[in-house]
């Protein structure tokens, strides 16, 4: 290759990379997802307690969680995540609330609804229920109400239970607590009833959305809890921005100091790099924890790791007295061996903690895999290339810290 | 590079750093944060001039006598048995009628089997994943390697524990990201060098090994001290610049990593050397 055209080829990727990464960086650090520890939220760990003779298994967390998924929307609350963990646990995460410890209070409720008589016996369930709503007293007060709806079964369970203690009470009980106790002064055959107890408006529209959802199947019990105040959450992701770029810009000085020439193409390999791991994250959606932040300064040393193992590889094969085109090529032949094995065997510990692992060890593993997959790539493809440009334009050794 | 020769040195510096780390670890134990045991956390930011002792106070009236006051700047850490959501509110509550300016800055509460479990399928994950290891070392370089990296690693983890345990920093859930990453760098650290001994080994005979060792160490030693200078600029400058959440995180790599870097140039090679030469005896 003509040395001229190698120059004009340098600058264009040079000047491309700059313009990709002024205009990506910004909306790729947007479009990643972060983990509560770093943006602030409440994320709540839930387990379902196991009843006597009722075992909790897979199918019964699912049904809860499409319960619960029911309950957020239909309650509006805004930016949460549910899943499960294990086979007995839920998590919810939320971010976008101010007063996420309530929402949770709400949506955690198993909202079992229950209709009994004097004695005790169950006459009805919250699963005949069609249509809750929770509408205002007649009465001109301040107090809201919830009407409910039975279905074809309820209607008849519900008329009878009405017709047979006319006179006495039937008692409304939710999630074992009496919330109401109406007298009973006819038989009711419309399928129609209401509860009314000392609700306000809130309280009574989340009631109706709960008892509309359905009941849990499980009760659920908080295992673990953490809240991150916005303040907190702001002040970590900044500082740990700040501290992060302080330490890749030493990184890049380093380097050229150190390397010269094939310093300034780690440094351009680098910004690649870290382009294509926070665009793969924000493809995969995967979330950015602060684990997540060890696995990817981790993955970052190794990617420089990579770069200074191409180098001094291709210094030693100088010193042997090969050309530098020959150097580079065996340099590189040599080296790739090296940064294969270490790649691989840490890919696979990555790989088993992804598969084992939960929370913060499993966030690790996601940024650490990503990591070591691009900068494979990256070692392979571009830094070899760029290093067979650069040999066209200076044969000089000094420019290779000879 | 005489570190065959030396090797002896090597293995005594090890021993004077891990041994008051390992007795700590069964004298003291950990100093468990919340992950582990079960309990609660709250966070808060108050006027600088508040002392320990007055928010004590307040805790103490809120019937939380057990509770431990951490203070570093205006920022307050305050350690108690597992609360609920009443009791946070109240306690905050409390806080806010005595100071009057109270940040909230985080809460956690963790249920006592939570930690246990983490760290069962962490330690489980760090089995397999070493037993894997093993397996693709054997296959790719030989078994004696495998040995050598997985005595490395353990080398590694063990100083690490140990200060934690001798300083009694407190140990959470990061903590165990901070271990792997601890031992992700020591493999990777380890292999290269190992790369150049089975580069070099082709031809060598047995009585030659010392030799070996040495050329393959001296040869890629400054790639090693490269490696390590780079990777631990990013932790320095989130030791100096980052929040006081990620301090003991940040410095539990910091130590992995300078450690993984002599043992990989010390301790790996060396018993590599010592592996081989004894089953050459044989």
């Amino acid at each position: 290759m003509q040395r001229n055209t190698s120059i004009a080829i340098i600058a264009a990727i040079v000047v491309v990379i700059g313009i990709i990464s002024y205009f990506v960086y910004q909306p790729l650090l947007n479009n990643i997802n972060l983990g509560l520890d770093l943006r602030g939220g409440l994320r709540v760990v839930l387990e379902a307690e196991e009843l006597e003779g009722e075992k909790v298994t897979q199918d019964t967390i699912e049904k809860a969680l499409g319960i619960l998924r029911t309950r957020v929307d239909a309650l509006g609350v805004k930016e949460t995540v549910l899943y499960p963990q294990g086979d007995k646990r839920v998590v919810i995460e939320i971010a976008g609330e101010d007063d996420p410890e309530a929402a949770v209070n709400i949506l955690k409720n198993t909202a079992q609804l229950q209709f009994m008589d004097e004695e005790g016996n169950v006459v009805l369930t919250g699963k005949n229920l069609v249509d809750a709503q929770a509408q205002m007293k007649r009465d001109g007060s301040n107090e809201a109400e919830i009407a409910l709806e039975f279905d074809k079964e309820g209607t008849e369970l519900f008329a009878k239970a009405t017709s047979e203690n006319v006179g006495k009470p039937i008692i409304i009980v939710l999630d074992g607590q009496p919330i109401s106790a109406p007298t009973v002064r006819e038989p009711i055959t419309n399928g129609q009833a209401v509860i009314t107890g000392n609700f306000t408006a809130k309280e009574a529209q989340d009631l109706a959305v709960l008892l509309r959802s359905g009941a849990l199947p499980v009760s659920l019990k908080v295992m673990e809890k953490r809240s991150i105040g916005p303040t907190l959450g702001a002040d970590s992701l900044d500082k740990s921005l700040k501290a992060g770029l302080v330490g890749l810009i030493a990184i890049l000085v380093f380097m050229i100091g150190y390397y010269r020439l094939p310093g300034l193409i780690a440094d351009l390999s680098l910004v690649i790099y870290t382009m294509l791991v926070l665009g793969t994250m924000a493809i995969l959606d995967a979330v950015l924890t602060l684990p997540g932040i060890a696995g990817f300064a981790l993955s970052i040393g190794m990617a420089v790791d990579a770069n200074v193992i191409i180098y001094e590889r291709i210094k030693e094969e100088l010193r042997w007295g090969k050309t530098l085109v020959a150097a580079i090529e065996a340099g590189f032949k040599r080296a790739f061996t090296a940064i294969f094995d270490a790649n691989i065997t840490t890919l696979i510990t990555a790989a088993v903690l992804m598969y084992f692992g939960t929370g913060p060890i499993k966030g690790f593993a996601v940024t650490l895999s990503i990591g070591i997959v691009a900068s494979l790539l990256v070692a392979l493809t571009f830094t070899r290339y760029m290093l067979v440009l650069f040999a066209n334009i200076t044969k000089n050794e000094k420019a290779y810290g000879i | 590079m005489q570190i065959i020769k030396r090797r002896k040195w090597f293995y005594a510096l090890s021993l004077i750093i891990i041994i008051p780390g390992l007795i700590s670890l069964f004298l003291q134990g950990l100093n468990l944060g919340i992950d582990f045991t079960g309990g609660s956390i709250t966070h808060i930011k108050l006027p600088s001039q508040v002392t320990t002792a007055e928010v004590r106070e307040v805790l103490e009236k809120q019937g939380l006598e057990k509770a431990e006051v951490q203070k570093s700047g205006d920022e307050f850490y305050l350690r108690t048995s597992e609360l609920t959501q009443e009791e946070t509110d109240e306690l905050m509550a409390a806080l806010k009628e005595e100071f009057s300016e109270v940040v909230f800055m985080s809460a956690e509460s963790v249920g006592a089997t939570i930690g246990g479990e983490l760290t069962r399928n962490a330690i489980l994950a760090i089995s397999i994943a070493a037993v894997l290891m093993l397996i693709y070392i054997s296959f790719r370089f030989e078994w004696t390697f495998g040995i050598a990296s997985i005595v490395s690693i353990l080398h590694n983890v063990l100083v690490v524990l140990g200060a934690f345990s001798l300083f009694q920093w407190e140990v959470n859930s990061a903590f165990i990201a901070a271990i792997l990453t601890v031992i992700g760098y020591s493999i990777n650290d380890t292999i290269v060098i190992f790369d150049r001994v089975r580069e070099n080994m082709r031809g060598t005979r047995k009585q030659d090994y010392e030799d070996l060792v040495n050329r393959s160490v001296a040869q890629t030693l400054n790639r090693s001290v490269n490696t390590v200078l780079t990777s631990i600029f990013p932790l320095v400058a989130l030791l100096i610049l980052g929040g006081s959440t990620i301090k003991l995180f940040v410095l539990a790599m910091l130590i992995g990593f300078v450690v993984g870097c002599y043992s990989s140039i010390c301790i790996a090679s060396s018993t590599w050397y010592e592996i081989k030469t004894s089953r050459a005896a044989a």
